[in-house]
Order: structure tokens, then sequence, then C-alpha cells
């Protein structure tokens, strides 16, 4: 990467190694928990779906039986192979007799590990097997499709109906777009499950669900077939749910998830702990999954000033890709989110947003970079919107951003119709082309404006850093560190689905997903 | 140029030209049954001599339409009466040296985005203390005492928060409006609260970018904010409703 703003490199190493050092701190505990949605997720793997008479889903029925009992703490897993060996039923039909009252969870004898352990492992082998057969299809299909032009153009549909949203992605897909995301209804987050089935009602967007994910990959499948072209599916891996969310993707061959490690204890109030032990768990299953995950740093510029605070987007992403790594995540995996949001009356804010972008560009060389549009300071003068979009879009092929969510000219004014993509494409579109090259033909003044804007950038990143390195990330989240909002160590929701390990906790996975990602590349990274 | 105020017309570039544009999305492809289809469209939808200036083919079956066209309809603007909010707007020092001269108390106001709503932006450009467009926020008043409780509140929790903080005003953002949510969000809000028979002890007001005074009158608030709102605004008919209440 060309260095552009003059950086230094001794800072960039700093700042590095300071976020290496507070992921280290949370790493110290993170391990020692297991939550009941890992556990969840362990159970869907294996192939457990489905729901109770009263809708339950089959695996929240497993899990609240053996957290009933206090059994969640050794691993569901060697729960669930002593009950296949002394039922000799499988792992749903035993999920079905536990929800039917047939099989009381306590009723499952001990076994020594050497009888059963084998089976687990299996289990898991197989889940995995699963992943990767997925994967490789992913990346079958890619080789064949025509190659990708960066910035990726991503949109996202919003209609609360899985079905409208089929045909939606797909129209958006046929006019242009690389990416889509189905937004999820905006309470989904918040739940300590995930809905079952095709679901046809939801504000602000549609539930994840894993039949949801199959229908939208199905339409876009067929877009693919249709314009030559790979088309990546995304969905949201927050909330109460990530590790499930990340299960589900990666058997239905999700391409991008939202999967910030902060994102829910600031944005959606869940338990910092609760987060951060699944951020890992579900990460993990991303980097197997061959998933490319977006953070969510455009978010603190939403909240907080996108001028004052830019700095807090950058120590963000330097956490975010220290906890990435110690999940398996590749830096080719990891979409670290900014955004353009900087108030466009401010006078040079245009100078504004290219030092942040190219800083974000020369720190994170190998990072996919998703750059998030304009929504603040937008307003329902959808001429004005439109032309703002434009300077968006200018920012993002000057500084080589990669995955584009595109503006749409109504974001002040409601989720967007059809014709807003088309629109939103044809503008960045019109723009990438126009401007393919401009980057390689520039050269950013020495000590102009952008330059110094990016290495105050940088200083006030690398304090930030030393600062919650000092005295940790959950003290740094109580006191509003980032995006001015504070929570406390033990508030939140969902830190009754923390567990702790006992010393026999079973969980073969960690290690299968860590193992592929150990596998190191001829420049010796992960690969 | 006279304007005759009792038959207004839209305005292109000639008076009572009546010149309007729109555009709009039709779910068949592309092609000169289309632009016939949009030109029929506008010709019903009372526009004289339409004119379709772009057909654009939007894959899967739809096409997008601009159309210009003469709008020979006007309304008399003198009969127009839209409640507004009578109260002049203050500056932040003036609100706060209202409240200490004339109300001689703090100002306790509870703020949520409620319901499913998880979009804080306009709530936090209220309320938080950095406020909006160079406005500081009502945490920032020092005669204002002021709870961002975020978002996703139930209505029930805001109301036991408002109860709780003996708060004066309670304000409710509404940014997600698929479907109406908001609406439906909004009058639960007032429904329990009357339940509860705590409607006339608070100012309660809505804001959002699809709210306005009108809206939330009829919802049965006291004041509706729409876009452009900025702290103050609020503050200040906080302030003044309270005096005038108060000396009732």
């Amino acid at each position: 990467m060309e260095n552009k703003l003059n950086l230094d490199q001794a800072i960039i190493d700093g700042a590095r190694a300071a976020a290496s050092r507070i992921a280290d701190a949370l790493h110290s505990w993170i391990s020692l928990y297991t939550t009941t949605t890992i556990e969840r997720a362990v159970a869907r793997l294996v192939g457990i779906d489905g729901v109770d008479a009263a809708g339950v889903p089959l695996p929240n029925v497993l899990v609240d039986r053996l957290h009933e009992k206090g059994l969640l703490g050794h691993g569901l897993l060697s729960w669930l192979a002593r009950a296949m060996i002394s039922t000799g039923q499988g792992p749903q039909e035993i999920a079905e007799a536990v929800a039917g009252g047939k099989l009381d969870v306590s009723a499952v004898p001990a076994l020594p590990e050497e009888k059963w352990r084998d089976l687990g492992d299996g289990l898991a082998a197989e889940a995995a097997a699963k992943i990767t057969a997925r994967r490789l299809e992913r990346e079958q299909m890619m080789a064949t499709a025509a190659p990708e032009r960066k910035p990726l153009l991503y949109v996202i549909v919003a209609t609360g109906n899985i079905y409208e949203d089929a045909v939606q992605a797909k129209a958006a897909a046929l006019q242009g777009a690389d990416i889509i995301a189905v937004i999820r209804h905006t309470g989904q987050s918040l739940l300590d499950y995930v809905p079952y089935g095709p679901t046809t009602e939801g504000y602000g967007g549609t539930y994840a669900t894993q039949e949801n994910f199959r229908i939208v990959r199905r339409a876009l499948d067929e877009a693919i077939k249709e314009t030559g072209r790979y088309i990546r599916l995304v969905n949201y891996c927050s909330g109460l749910c990530m590790p499930e969310i990340a299960a589900m993707g990666a058997l239905e061959r999700l391409d991008m998830m939202l999967n910030d490690a902060m994102y829910g204890i600031l944005f959606r109030d869940i338990n910092m702990r609760r987060t951060l032990i699944d951020q890992h768990f579900s990460r993990m299953i991303n980097a197997f999954a061959g998933i490319i995950i977006n953070t969510g740093e455009d978010n603190y510029l939403t909240t907080a000033d996108a001028y004052e605070k830019g700095y807090t987007v950058i120590a963000s992403q330097f956490i975010n890709e220290q906890l990435a790594l110690r999940s398996g995540l590749r830096e080719e995996q990891m979409g670290l989110g900014h955004a353009f949001e900087i108030n466009p009356a401010m006078e040079d804010g245009l100078l504004m947003e290219i030092a942040q972008a190219q800083l974000c560009r020369e720190l994170f060389p190998r990072s996919p970079l998703k750059y998030m549009p304009p929504t603040k300071h937008v307003t329902g003068d959808i001429f004005s919107t439109y032309l703002i979009n434009g300077m968006f879009n200018l920012v993002s092929i000057l500084t080589g951003q990669e995955i584009q969510l595109l503006g749409m000219l109504t974001e002040a004014i409601h989720t967007p119709f059809l014709s807003d993509r088309y629109l939103a494409i044809k503008n960045a579109r019109y723009v990438f082309n126009n401007a393919r090259h401009l980057g390689e033909e520039i050269i950013i003044k020495e000590q102009g404006r952008i330059q110094a804007r990016a290495v105050e950038l940088l200083n006030r990143a690398y304090a930030l850093l030393k600062e919650i390195e000092k005295i940790g990330l959950e003290e740094a989240l109580e006191r509003g560190f980032f995006a001015d909002i504070k929570r406390s160590r033990d508030g939140g929701k969902g830190k009754e689905g923390v567990v702790l390990k006992e010393k026999d906790y079973y969980n073969p996975f960690p290690e299968i997903f860590l193992q592929r990602s150990a596998a190191k590349d001829d420049d010796g990274r992960a690969c | 140029m006279q304007v005759d105020l009792t038959k207004v017309k839209a305005y292109g570039d000639t008076l009572n030209d009546g010149a309007v544009q729109l555009s709009f999305t039709l779910p068949v492809p592309a092609g000169e049954e289309a632009r016939e289809a949009a030109r029929q469209l506008a010709l019903k939808m009372g526009l004289e001599s339409p004119a379709v200036t772009e057909m654009a083919d939007l894959g899967a079956g739809f096409s997008f339409f601009v159309v210009y066209g003469r709008c020979p309809h006007s309304v008399d603007y003198t009969a127009i009466k839209i409640p507004k909010r009578e109260h002049e707007i203050m500056s932040f020092d003036e609100v706060n040296e209202f409240v200490r001269r004339e109300l001689k108390k703090k100002v306790v106001v509870v703020a949520a985005c409620t319901g499913t709503d998880a979009h804080t932006v306009g709530i936090d450009a209220i309320v938080n203390m950095k406020g909006y467009a160079g406005e500081y926020g009502l945490e920032r008043y020092p005669e204002f005492e002021a709870y961002n409780l975020g978002s996703q509140v139930p209505n029930a929790e805001l109301l036991a928060k408002a109860v709780e903080h003996g708060a004066d005003a309670v304000l409710v953002s509404q940014v997600v409006t698929q479907k109406n949510i908001h609406l439906e969000n909004l009058t639960e809000l007032i429904e329990l609260a009357e339940a509860e028979g705590i409607r006339d002890r608070m100012l309660f007001i809505c804001g959002g970018p699809r709210i306005s005074h009108e809206l939330a009158i009829e919802l049965g608030y006291d004041a509706g904010f729409g876009p452009g709102t900025l702290p103050n605004h609020v503050a200040s008919f906080i302030v003044k409703e309270l005096a005038r209440r108060k000396k009732q």
C-alpha cells in the first residue's frame, strides 16, 4: 500500500500492539465461559432444528433444560453424545423427546469419556464437513463467475416479507448490485432465540431465520446464473444470538455477516461479557465458513459527531481486528467499518472524509473495508441527498474502499423503493467508472490539510488505545469511550445466559474451526 | 406578478403553469407499452399533457419513469388552518433563565425511542449532551434533568420511569414507520398513560421524521416535532407550556 498520508509506522505499530494487549486481556477470561446461544449453536450445527408445540425452537428447549439442571457447563455435545448412546436415537429425535417430555435431561447416565468422545468428535466433524462443502461451493462459483470490480456495490432490501425480499433482492442483483443484505426486523437483536421458518411480517426488516436465508439464497443463485456474476448475501450476526446466526449462515452459504465485537453492548445494551464471549465463537464459525465479517464502527458516527469522534472509529477498528484475528479470521475477511457522516455543511468536510477513508485504507491494507453512506445529515430533499451520495462514492473510488453500502436518496424518508436502489447503483457506477483511476493519479500534499487530519486521527486513536489498555476495555465501555454511550459491566440484557465452563467442558468446534485458520500461506499468514 | 391566493397552482417557470414532476415504478418490463402505461397513469392522476422524459429498465420485470405534466388543480390557500405550537422559540440561555424565573424548579424530562424501534438518532439529537447542529441537547441544560432511556423501550417501562423520576415531560421518538408501526406505538403510549391516570400529570411530546404537530395533536399528544427540530425548540415548548399550566 502506497503511503500517501506520510504516516509514522512506529505509531501504527504501537497502536496495533496496544490493541493486541487489549484483546489479550479479554481473552484471559473469554475462554472460561460458554453461553446459552453458543450451546444452541452447537445444537444447530449437529442438526437440531424445528420448534416444539408452543413454537419454541428445539435448540432453546434443550439448552434451557440443561441450564435449569446445571448441566450446561459441561457442554451440550457431551450430554448429547451420551444421550445418543443410551437411547440409540439421533440428535433431532433426542431434542424432540426432551421437548415432548419423554426424556428427562438429568436421566442420561454418566459414561467415561472414552465411551462417548468419538461420537461427539464425529458429530462435530460431520458438521464441519457440511460447512466446508458450502465454502467450497462458494469458491467454485466465484472461480467461474465474472471477476469482481471493487468497490463492490452493496444494497439492502427491507420489506418485512421474505418472499417480497427475494423478488427485490433478485431485481437489485440484476440491476448490478454485488452484495445484498436482507435487513433484519428491528426487534430481533433482543430475542434470545432465532425464529423458525419463513416469515412475512416484520418492521424495518425481516426476521433472520434459516428458512429465510435459504429463500433469498435461492433467489440470488438464480441471479448468479442470469448475470454470470457472484452475488453475495449478507445478514446480521449480532444481538443475543450471534453464534446461532453464524451457524445458520455457514450452513446456508451466506457470504457476509455484520459481526462486530462491541456493537451489541453499545447499541443494543446487551451484557458486555455475553457479547464478548459470543462474538468470539460466532467469529470462529464465520472464519471457518469463509464469510467476510463487517464491523460496526460506522454506527459510532451516527450517535457521536463524525468529525470530533472520527479517531474512535480508528481505535475500534484496531480492537476489532485483534479480536477477529483471535477467532481465526484472516485480514481479507475483515470488512472493517467506517462511514461518510461528517456534516455536509462543514467547510472542507470532503477533505476530512478523504483523510479518514485513506487512513483506514493505509492502516488496514488487506481489509475489504466496508464504507457506509451518509445517513445522519441527509434530509427529505432527495436531490441533495443524491448529490451527497455522489461525493461519498467519489471518496470511495479515490481511496480504494471495497464494500460500498450505497446511499439511498430516500434514506431520510422510508425503507428504499425498488427505484431508489436502481438510482443508487446508477450513481455509484457512474462515479466509479468516471473516476476509476483517480486514486492512482493523485498525490496528497505533504503536510496539507488531509495529511494533518489523518495524522491527528491516528495520534488520537493511539492515545485512546493506550488509555484503554491501561484501564481495560470493560472500563472504557463503562466510561463511554465509544459512540458516547456508557454501559455498565454487569448491566445489559442476556447476562443470565453466561455459564462458567466446568473442568470437563466439551466442545470440539473451536479446535476444528481454528485449525483451518492456523494453516499458513506463502507469506506465513493465516489462510 | 399577482398570485391569487384562493387559487394556488404548482409553479414551474410561469405563474399558473401547474408544472409538476414525479417518478414511479411499474411492475411491467420496460418498452413502448410500459411507456404508454406510465403516460396513461399520469393522465389518470389528472395531469395534463404528461411527458415521460425517462424510462429505465429495472430488471426482473420492472420499469422506472420520470414524468412531467401540468396539474390543473388549485387550492385555496386562504382557507388553510394548521394548528401550530404557539410558543416562541428561545435560546439555550433564555430557556434556562425562563425556568429559573418562572418555574423555579428543575424541569424533569424522560425520553426514549419506544417499541421495537432501534433508531436513537432523533432522541439523541434532542436529549444527549452534544445535541445537534451546534445546539446543545437537553442533558446540557442546567435547569433540566434529562433521562435518555435509549432505544427499544417498551411503553410501559417508559411510563414507569416517568413516574419514578416525577417527569414534567415525556419525549418519544419514532423513526421506523413501516406499515404505520409508529402510529400504533404512539397511540398505545397515550392509552396506557390514560389507563394509569397519569396522562394529565405530564406533557407528552413525540418526534420523528414522519411526525407533525398536527398528527401529534390528533394522537392525543401535547406537541409533535418533525424534521429539522433542534433541542431548544423542544425545550422552549416544554417550559412555556409548563408555565402556562402553572398559571391556570
